[in-house]
């Protein structure tokens, strides 16, 4: 082996020990091309070389899974022959180094993972973390990162829905930025990343190929960050959502028109990926012309041609004989459609993926090396420290500054300023929008809606990455069943920082397992997702932080429940026991700047009982309002429910404090999982009561809804328009911008 | 009664506005940018979205489709046609519409439901209004704020049509208007989105009042 080429794989994100492999598996030198394509096709991003051993026991079966974790996204059946596809990714270093684009970018992706399933993209959720946006760029990232999600969602005509937005200083060197996007199409008509026979061919949707994105899974997504780095700059792709709106249509018309056998997306490792993952999936080779790809730059070379991440591009399979039609569609939509490669057979070792360039032979390799044979690394861990009890914070703070303080916390705030930047109405489905626990889409030409949920406390799973896990699947499910629907299915984007450190393979490990006690109990089967490693600026990993979705179903869209008190003269309850948890809670970043103690104790048994009984009042029609108590405790959660409809309340702490006897303040500001703030019309309580006592859910009435002011008799009277300043004003004065009239 | 929808290459609310004509018990017919003529139509709606990607002026480009000669013919016979945001931009570009639309004063997107008071009841898309009446609908849009030379000389025509309730004005948009008309009235367009606001189910319903009026008319009764 050359000096020369020693430092090419290593450029390029490759170790000597995998560069070995590769020769190995080729019996020879790999060329350039075959070199290019596997670092990006072996890279952390694409190959999940470092988390495949933990992931394979999570749950993926369930009795509604269509499809789990291996194709571009999971598919549930909704009932009416009708398919729910979903998934999240990741697109956190793209957005760090050039925010706009990097989150347009991540939208579009998640689009088309979800179009090449064959689904209409029906709404999308954003995760989003960052640093204290007291430091400007901080702000500044921010504002880019919205600004792209709305350019892109917008202009695509995909509603945005929902997500959260958090704040905290681990996250300044390396933001998150996960997007979660939902599609539906007919069960029977859902296609797959594969061809389906020998002859068929490889069709090239979309967008031309240029220099852009070039080594983004591989020198962007899989290495941390260090000073100096915004020379990534040009790894990061560049959108056009109108050629993506063109491809969506075009795309779907194809099939719906019966005309495609496989559709795959090209997302990290372009034609690549796209290609060995389709003869892989099919268990055939592939013959690729790059001749036929359509070139931005023609002095474009072919293993920028095979690695380029060029963004709004799909490959269709397509039988020959209907090439024509394909072709006449895509023209109508003015989509370019090149036939750049033909299905052959498996020979004697597998299929082979041969390219042409120019003339030449540029690559020959194992279809299965590239796409399912790479590297897999069980690294080196250490089991996280045990959590250790007694996290002290202050409770002798008057409570009305407490409750104005959570208010006004950018982290439980409102995200008013963050989601009137999107489109929220397009597609005429949007039950409940941002805002709520959950988005609620009505399905087209159905009574039934999804309710999505995404959810992921970094700070708790740095406490303990187990607990921490099962939260986050707890907390969205149960935001999806405070809507009434019932979990069903959950996508996950695991981020984390480095897995070369063997701390943080041993945090990975444990949220894996965590997620997995959680999915179970819960009965929410995982579909696919994401891991994100190397979420580290400079040494500074961000928290552990397991993101999680869930897709819920209502049967009757009419009778998705709100999150906020509607009217006055409603009964107001609490469901679920509180305890005195402040590990990792909101109040002690507050009131003590701190981060220790156990985060808040999670019995998944009574999260499922909660949960049950949740879908079953509102499948009754009993509740006026369900809502989740997480960030920030009952303290935020009554804040937002009085401010939702601008209707007040009056309720007691005695009730909550129960025979614990938590003090007030603590009952305000506890974060003890498996509550839910509820209202009901007076008299539906008997019934609420028998429900309750059947599903065994601690069931206490904490007062009545109605007035302009949050009253807690004896420890506060806060004003709506108090309440409304800090709760809205607060993004607005940390951005410095004009505060919104309340 | 037959509402025409006018697709273009990136336009997002046209399945909605179908979906919209449907849902208040009209038949939507989906219209194609290439269309250089246009079926038997009781109404045109040129939807929301981005023509073209709108990459250079929004409606720019749209103005010069095959379809808008079609469009211009229908207008000049007196049917009704109504620009929705997207659809609004593309009538003023094609000089069917007084004035132009700019970047929003806060130079991002805004997506809100806001209160409109409408001003003309002297077209086929008000008719069953009064003057004054408070319709809530929700805006989505980037480049929506009115600019016109003589706003005081329009609205002394009777050319606005709709305004932003005093406080809901989210774009700075001269006098606050939020959409208006052709001399003849005929012709109507407005930053906000009727076709969002049919339906009680996904939220305000001041939508109705749009679409109320022009089936009201179209078969002669006087409300």
């Amino acid at each position: 082996m050359t000096e020369a080429a020693v430092a090419l794989h290593r450029q390029l994100g490759l170790t000597d020990e995998e560069h070995e492999r590769i020769v190995a598996v080729l019996g020879r030198d790999p060329s350039l091309a075959e070199l290019a394509m596997y670092s990006v096709m072996w890279s952390e991003h694409c190959s999940y070389k470092s988390s495949k051993v933990h992931l394979g026991g999570l749950p993926t079966d369930g009795p509604l899974v269509l499809q789990g974790p291996g194709e571009n996204a999971g598919v549930v059946d909704v009932g009416d022959g009708l398919a729910a596809v979903f998934k999240i990714e990741s697109h956190n270093h793209p957005s760090f180094v050039e925010p706009f684009q990097g989150a347009a970018t991540g939208v579009g992706g998640i689009i088309r993972d979800i179009l090449a399933m064959g689904a209409r993209p029906l709404a999308t959720l954003n995760s989003l973390r960052f640093g204290d946006l007291a430091e400007p760029p901080q702000r500044r990232l921010l504002d880019g990162v919205v600004a792209g999600i709305g350019h892109y969602g917008n202009c695509v005509g995909v509603a945005t829905v929902g997500g959260e937005v958090a704040f905290d200083p681990c996250y300044t060197g390396n933001p998150l930025v996960n997007a979660l996007t939902v599609g539906v199409a007919p069960a029977d008509r859902l296609l797959r990343g594969r061809a389906e026979r020998p002859g068929d061919l490889a069709v090239l949707l979309g967008a031309r190929t240029g220099r852009d994105g070039i080594g983004g899974a591989s020198v962007l997504a899989s290495a941390g960050f260090a000073e100096g780095e915004t020379a990534k700059r040009p790894n990061v792709q560049v959108g056009d959502p109108f050629q993506e709106k063109l491809l969506i249509e075009a795309c779907l018309e194809l099939v719906e028109a019966g005309l495609l056998a496989g559709l795959q997306d090209l997302g990290a490792a372009g034609i690549s990926c796209a290609t060995s993952e389709v003869a892989a999936r099919a268990g055939m080779g592939m013959e690729v012309d790059l001749d036929a790809v359509p070139l931005r730059e023609p002095s474009m070379e072919a293993w920028e041609v095979l690695i380029s991440e060029s963004q709004e591009r799909m490959l269709a399979l397509v039988d020959p004989e209907r090439l024509d039609a394909v072709v006449a569609v895509c023209d109508r939509w003015g989509v370019a459609a090149s036939v750049i490669g033909r299905m052959v057979p498996a020979g004697d070792e597998g299929g082979r993926l041969t390219v042409r360039f120019r003339g030449e032979l540029v690559a020959e390799v194992p279809c299965q090396s590239l796409a399912d044979e790479g590297p897999v690394y069980r690294r080196p861990l250490v089991a996280p420290a045990p959590p250790r009890a007694g996290a002290e914070v202050p409770l002798d703070a008057d409570p009305e500054a407490a409750v104005l303080a959570l208010a006004a916390d950018p982290t439980c705030a409102s995200k008013r300023w963050v989601y009137e930047q999107y489109d929220r109405y397009v597609g005429r489905g949007t039950v409940a929008g941002p805002g709520s626990d959950a988005a609620v889409v009505r399905l087209p030409g159905s009574r039934r809606a999804l309710a999505l949920a995404t959810d992921g406390n970094g700070r708790y799973t740095r406490l303990d990455p187990v607990a921490g896990a099962a939260l986050a699947v707890a907390e969205a499910a149960r935001n999806v069943a405070c809507s009434g629907a019932r979990p069903v299915a959950t996508t996950n984007c695991l981020n984390f920082a480095s897995p070369e450190r063997p701390e943080v393979m041993g945090d990975f490990a444990a949220a894996v397992a965590g997620l997995g006690q959680a999915c179970r109990a819960l009965g929410v089967p995982v579909t696919g997702g994401n891991v994100s490693f190397y979420n580290e600026s400079d040494g500074r990993p961000v928290h552990p932080t397991p993101v999680v979705g869930v897709l819920g179903l209502l049967d009757d869209a009419a009778k998705a429940v709100p999150s906020g008190f509607p009217r006055a003269g409603l009964d107001v309850w609490l469901l679920g026991e509180t305890r005195a948890d402040f590990g990792g809670s909101a109040w002690q970043r507050l009131a003590s700047g701190r981060l220790e103690g156990r985060p808040p104790g999670l019995d998944l048994d009574a999260e499922a009982a909660l949960q049950r009984l949740l879908v079953e009042l509102a499948a009754a029609g009993l509740l006026a309002c369900a809502h989740d108590c997480s960030d920030g405790g009952l303290a935020v959660a009554l804040v937002e429910a009085v401010l939702a409809a601008g209707v007040g309340a009056t309720v007691a702490m005695a009730p909550v404090a129960g025979p614990n006897g938590l003090p007030p303040l603590a009952a305000l500001v506890s974060e003890t999982p498996s509550r839910v703030l509820a209202a009901t019309e007076p008299d539906a309580g008997p019934a609420l009561g028998a429900a309750a006592r059947a599903a065994q859910v601690p069931l206490r009435r904490l007062g009545a809804s109605g007035g302009d002011a949050l009253v807690v008799p004896g420890l506060l009277d806060l004003p709506l328009a108090r309440l409304r300043d800090a709760y809205e004003g607060a993004l607005p004065r940390a951005l410095g911008e004009p505060v919104p009239a309340s | 009664m037959r509402f025409g929808v006018v697709t273009f290459p990136g336009s997002c609310d046209d399945r909605d506005a179908r979906a919209a004509v449907e849902h208040v018990g009209g038949d939507a017919v989906a219209l194609w940018h290439g269309d250089e003529r246009l079926p038997p139509l009781d109404a045109l709606i040129i939807p929301g979205g981005f023509s073209y990607g709108d990459y250079l002026r929004c409606g720019a480009i749209a103005r010069f489709s095959p379809v808008m000669a079609a469009v211009r013919r229908f207008a000049a016979a007196g049917g009704p046609v109504l620009g929705i945001c997207n659809g609004f931009q593309v009538l003023c570009e094609a000089g069917l519409l007084p004035g132009a639309l700019l970047r929003n004063a806060g130079l991002r997107f805004v997506c809100r439901p806001v209160r409109l008071l409408v001003g003309s009841t002297a077209t086929p898309w008000t008719r069953a209004c009064d003057p004054g009446d408070e319709l809530v609908i929700p805006v989505k849009h980037g480049e929506g704020r009115y600019v016109h030379p003589d706003p005081a000389g329009l609205a002394g025509e009777g050319q606005v049509v709709f305004s932003y309730a005093p406080g809901d004005n989210p774009n700075g948009s001269l006098a606050g208007i939020a959409g208006v008309r052709n001399p003849a009235g005929n012709v109507v367009g407005l930053m906000p989105h009727p076709e969002h606001a049919v339906d009680p189910l996904l939220g305000p319903t001041g939508g109705r009042a749009l679409f109320d009026s022009v089936m009201a008319a179209a078969v002669g009764v006087t409300p």
